[in-house]
């Protein structure tokens, strides 16, 4: 995909968890591709190793779906589900979100939005949590080493922040 | 405002860190005291700024535990405190990583999806031309 965006991850709030990204196509089809469990499971299987082994959904205000994820090699699933709140096609979607080993507390609500240009959409994915402490265990759950970073991962960050400074002027 | 948790480990420098990172001139703050300390007016001089200006900066910087004060009396010398900066932007990365990954299946799925409607459209086309 020649003209995709480049993701964007912010916390604007406390709470929140902001992903925007840009998608070469048309929003009816990236609203499609979240909404239909045989596009789902074609993207949204997780990490390497990982597939989208049940993807049920009943696309409609109240109506629930049920995702679960399921690693190959030894059959561990990691379940999620929840109920559908606001459903404006193809524009906006808003669901809570609940894991079944709910390693963060409480219940998530994600929000998407798609705004269409020109045959471009703008994703703007929120997620809202019940606390800061369920927004912060939300977002370290990718980690599977541990914390405190070598100083030659360090290195490479303070790279980056340096060429955001040489940027800006 | 409550000052708790600032200098130890938990959401509450997590969530200073990004506030902290997310202002272009605190970064290029971070990135300047990445070569070395500095004092204030050291600190000011490539930016268009005065010296209470940078303090503020500063003192978001010190509250998210990501600069110290040295300890010259004279000159108060800041200077980075990698550890929080490490925990935060590696979590941040991971998840990213994940995103990122997870979006570049979904540009895939979609320019499938695109030219498949394309060969439709191609198809309609070429059946009401007959």
């Amino acid at each position: 995909m020649k003209n995709a965006g480049a993701l964007q991850i912010t916390t604007p709030t406390e709470r929140e968890i902001l992903i925007t990204r840009a998608f070469d196509a048309p929003r009816r089809l990236v609203f499609d591709a979240y909404t239909r469990p045989e596009l789902l499971k074609r993207w949204l299987f997780g990490p390497d190793g990982w597939s989208l082994a049940v993807c049920e959904i009943d696309l409609r205000v109240g109506g629930t779906y049920r995702y679960v994820w399921r690693r190959e090699r030894d059959g561990t699933d990691m379940g999620m589900g929840g109920v559908y709140r606001e459903i404006v096609v193809p524009e906006r979607l808003v669901a809570t979100e609940r894991f079944d080993e709910s390693w963060y507390p409480g219940e998530a609500v994600g929000t998407i939005v798609l705004v269409e240009e020109g045959g471009r959409t703008t994703l703007t994915q929120t997620m809202l949590y019940e606390s800061r402490e369920a927004r912060d265990t939300a977002l370290k759950s990718g980690m599977d080493e541990g914390l405190g970073a070598g100083y030659d991962r360090l290195a490479g960050i303070l790279a980056s922040l340096q060429t955001d400074g040489d940027a800006r002027d | 405002m409550q000052l708790r948790g600032y200098g130890q480990g938990g959401p509450d420098r997590l969530d200073a860190t990004f506030a902290a990172l997310a202002d272009p001139t605190r970064r290029a703050i971070l990135a300047r005291l990445a070569s070395g300390e500095a004092s204030v007016g050291e600190l000011a001089e490539p930016f268009a700024m005065t010296q209470p200006a940078i303090s503020k900066h500063l003192k978001v910087l010190e509250r998210a535990g990501l600069v110290s004060r040295g300890r010259d009396a004279q000159r108060r010398p800041r200077r980075l405190e990698a550890a929080p900066l490490a925990e935060a932007s590696q979590w941040l990365e991971e998840y990213r990583r994940f995103w990122e990954a997870t979006f570049k299946h979904l540009d895939a799925l979609l320019d499938e999806l695109k030219a498949g409607e394309a060969k439709r459209g191609r198809a309609k086309r070429r059946g009401a031309d007959r």
